[in-house]
């Protein structure tokens, strides 16, 4: 795992002196709350429904145990003993105090972690694919890359003001686990013909309002290019991208507006300018952020595992994946259990992960854009240990990828945006389809939902999504079929009229049942949708 | 009636106006007539309210009721955890929000 | 405002709005003209940079221009730091002047993006304005600084 040297330290060191006098500075009335508010959402301070809300950036979705035990203290000592993990990969707090917030940033900095732009129009926390590092199906680890562009992004002085927020995410395999052409960049680490290494560009994807899946603008940028390239998109985004209007300023629109190929000749040009002004990193400096991700010492060790136990076994099949490295698995932690918060943990819940990571993982955790968490190298020996410890904390759900594996926004219970809420209905389709029996049966079936359009559950990349819209003070939600985020990416389709909160799970239960009654042999829920279209489903809903 | 709410600028905490101060349950909330804005705008000058807005609500036997339901979430506090609900507030049950 | 006025008008701050200036030369009080007039007239020295302008229609004309302004009518619109790199990087050497909506915090980086002039609306406090200077040390990215006096980023210094 990456660690830092003087040089990051002292950045984030001046950075939670910078805010400490920044936050004086609004407390002390020299500064006015439309002044602060860039300043604290670039530390990804919030103002929320009930209090200040903090964003705590998890870059590429790694951290270590220590790590995890300081954001499990800070949720006990500072916010009310518990977290969200999002699907960026990142941690919110819900209940900070404005007075305590450089603090807690004091403490991040302790262990190598920090807020920094993790919210407001800038380059925000770089993700990656969840099992970078332990995936058999990687071509290389993809972090170090992400590792050079958190770097290049922190601090950048031309790109901190851009029209709107900014996203980037770097895999380094065919399957995407990290959504990647719904980011404003989406980069692909692949191999040429000639067989050297390099990047692939995809750009102009994102969901909220406008959802789009990102083009391919060029197919292979070479390895010693790469932040230079990065440069050149973000440069053309910032001169040309729309200011006007808030909701047509991400750089998906840009594109979209100016075409792929215009867009695209634009950056071609910018880049040859910019290889001559030497602003890519000395890839020497690629080299030295390598070997912090270099593999673990894997041992040989029992492949096959005592399956007598079925609810053991159970978990197996559902939340463990295979490992690059035959005697290990990449476990799953869910944070959905039955009736649960999609991705809420509390501080035990932190520091017990964190212990199992230290005892069975090599001290490594993930959390993934699907808000559960990964060891990401646990040794098959190990499992039913694990497993054993996990159930006890109620951490055991063996549901990764089921209908009860739902990415859920905050939603109107905690964000100031929200139309209608969002958790209690993964709570009550998860009580539902676990009561029911039918988990199992579905097989993988993604179930997203966000309480307003700006989509942050995700629910236009929903085999089944679910969108929270307002209808004259009351809730009310819209169900969309046949989304993927996946290698297959596609963008989901609403279904029609939309449904109060009993209905709209009744409605989930009826396309499931259309689906139960049409699929054929080792059919997904998102293939039969694909292969029979809306129609089938809509009768089911509509017409009665 | 129209009644003024906003965040504590310290702590963040949700505070409604009182006639004098701003407090931390709605039902303290009072009538501001046509005085919304001088009031918000002398008040958030002095700090001492962060992000004031005035909105609608109506008196009822339960107490103060925000019109909407974001402002009666604001009141309670998350409906998903209800261990965390706003002391003052939580006499009015959790129907009242929905 | 007619084409003819914005041609004949002085758009630009007097030397005694600017507050901080990181040059030795002597500060003019130039005619200050757009962009556009910038282009079509042979003899203006200054100009001014809004938002949308596209300051790489000024490159040809580098050469007699001692003082190129950019406005920020509002911090947030963050346009004006590519301008200034992009004359920075094609050889600009005279003061390049931020002017409008600067605050303290933004400091920092439009020095990085190579200004060496800030005309702020309201006059900053000077302390503050001092320690935003300094700013954080070093620096990750290779920016209008690394021309102007040499500075290195933290992945140069890694590897020296
Ligand atoms: C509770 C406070 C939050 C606020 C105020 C907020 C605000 C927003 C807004 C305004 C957008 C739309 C941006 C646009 O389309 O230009 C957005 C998008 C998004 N947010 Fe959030 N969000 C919040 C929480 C979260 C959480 C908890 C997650 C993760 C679970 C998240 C993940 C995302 C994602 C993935 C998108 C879509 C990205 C895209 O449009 O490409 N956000 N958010
Ligand atoms: S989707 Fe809407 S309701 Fe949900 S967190 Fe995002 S902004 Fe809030």
């Amino acid at each position: 795992m990456y660690q830092y040297d003087q040089y990051d330290q002292a950045m984030v060191d001046a950075r939670v002196e910078e805010f400490r006098d920044q936050a004086q500075r609004r407390l002390d009335g020299k500064l006015t709350e439309d002044q602060f508010k860039p300043l604290r959402l670039m530390n990804g301070l919030y103002l929320q429904l009930h209090a200040y809300m903090l964003r705590v950036a998890i870059p590429y979705g790694t951290l270590n145990s220590r790590q995890m035990i300081a954001l499990g203290d800070i949720a006990d000592k500072y916010d009310r003993g518990y977290g969200h993990f999002t699907t960026r990969q990142n941690l919110q707090y819900n209940w900070i105090k404005l007075e305590d917030a450089a603090d807690i940033l004091a403490d991040l900095s302790k262990v190598e972690m920090h807020a920094i732009q993790t919210s407001g129009n800038c380059i925000r926390n770089i993700s990656s694919d969840h099992f970078a590092g332990a995936a058999h199906d990687e071509l290389i680890d993809p972090r170090p890359y992400a590792e050079l562009l958190r770097q290049w992004s922190s601090f950048h002085p031309e790109f901190t003001y851009l029209p709107r927020k900014f996203k980037i995410a770097v895999i380094a395999a065919e399957t995407d686990r990290a959504a990647m052409r719904l980011h404003d960049i989406g980069i692909q680490i692949v191999k040429n013909d000639a067989g050297e290494v390099g990047a692939s560009f995809y750009v102009g994807g994102g969901m909220g309002r406008t959802p789009m899946i990102a083009p391919q603008i060029r197919e292979f940028v070479p390895l010693d290019q790469l932040v230079t390239y990065a440069e050149a998109c973000l440069r053309v985004y910032n001169r040309y991208g729309r200011r006007d209007n808030k909701y047509k300023a991400r750089i998906k629109i840009l594109v979209h507006e100016m075409g792929a190929e215009e867009y695209t000749r634009q950056v071609e040009e910018e880049f040859a300018h910019l290889l001559e002004q030497g602003v890519e990193p000395p890839l020497a400096e690629l080299e030295r952020i390598k070997p912090f991700f270099a593999d673990p010492a894997f041992e040989d060790g029992p492949k096959s595992i005592d399956r007598s136990d079925p609810d053991f076994a159970l978990w197996v099949d559902r939340n463990t994946v295979r490992h690059k490295h035959d005697s290990y698995v990449s476990a799953v932690i869910s944070l959905k259990p039955v009736g649960g918060i999609p991705g809420d943990a509390t501080g035990d819940q932190m520091r017990l992960m964190a212990k199992l990571a230290k005892q069975y993982s090599f001290d490594e955790l993930r959390v993934m854009h699907t808000q559960n968490i990964v060891l990401p190298h646990v040794r098959i020996a190990d499992l039913h240990a694990l497993w054993t410890e996990l159930e006890a904390a109620d951490l055991g759900a063996p549901n990764l990828d089921t209908i009860e594996d739902i990415i859920a926004c905050p939603g109107l219970d905690y964000c100031a945006l929200a139309n209608a809420r969002s958790i209690p209905l993964a709570q009550r389709i998860s009580e539902k389809f676990a009561k029911n029996g039918r988990t199992e049966e579905l097989g993988q079936l993604k179930l997203k939902i966000s309480g307003c359009i700006n989509a942050c559950g995700h629910h236009h990349a929903g085999h089944i999504g679910i969108l929270g819209v307002d209808k004259k003070g009351t809730e009310n939600y819209q169900l969309s079929l046949g989304g993927s985020e996946a290698e297959d990416v596609s963008l989901a389709k609403i279904t029609g009229p939309g449904f109060d909160e009993d209905g709209v799970i009744k409605a989930v239960e009826t396309v499931t049942d259309v689906y139960l009654e049409t699929r054929e042999d080792g059919e997904r829920f998102l293939d039969t949708y694909r292969r029979i279209g809306m129609t089938p489903f809509k009768e089911a809903l509509y017409d009665k | 009636m129209n009644i003024l709410t906003g965040n504590d600028l310290k702590t963040g905490e949700v505070v409604w106006w009182d006639g004098q101060n701003w407090s931390l349950s709605v039902h303290d909330a009072v009538d501001v007539g046509g005085m919304g804005e001088q009031i918000l705008a002398a008040e958030e000058a002095a700090r001492r309210v962060n992000v004031p807005y005035a909105l609608v609500a109506s008196r009822t036997e339960e107490g103060v009721r925000p019109a909407h339901i974001k402002d009666r979430v604001r009141a309670l506090g998350p409906t998903v955890r209800r261990d965390l609900a706003v002391p003052t507030a939580s006499k009015t049950g959790w129907d009242w929000v929905i | 405002m007619t084409n003819e006025n914005l041609h004949s008008q002085d758009l630009g701050t007097s030397p005694d709005d600017v507050q901080f200036r990181f040059r030795d030369d002597e500060v003019a009080d130039h005619g200050t003209v757009t962009v556009d007039a910038c282009c079509d007239q042979t003899n203006a020295t200054a100009v001014r940079i809004e938002p949308g302008d596209d300051a790489r229609v000024l490159l040809p004309f580098l050469d007699r221009l001692a003082l190129v302004e950019v406005n920020f009518p509002s911090f947030g619109d963050g346009r004006g730091y590519s301008a200034a790199r992009i004359l920075r990087e094609a050889g600009y050497e005279g003061e390049l002047r931020a002017v409008g909506d600067v605050l303290i915090d933004q400091l920092s980086h439009m020095r990085r993006c190579g200004f060496d002039a800030f005309a702020p609306d309201k006059p900053l406090d000077e302390d503050d304005a001092r320690r935003a200077f300094e700013g954080f040390g070093n620096v990750y990215q290779s920016a209008a600084d690394a021309r102007e006096s040499g500075r290195r980023t933290i992945a140069e210094l890694r590897h020296e």
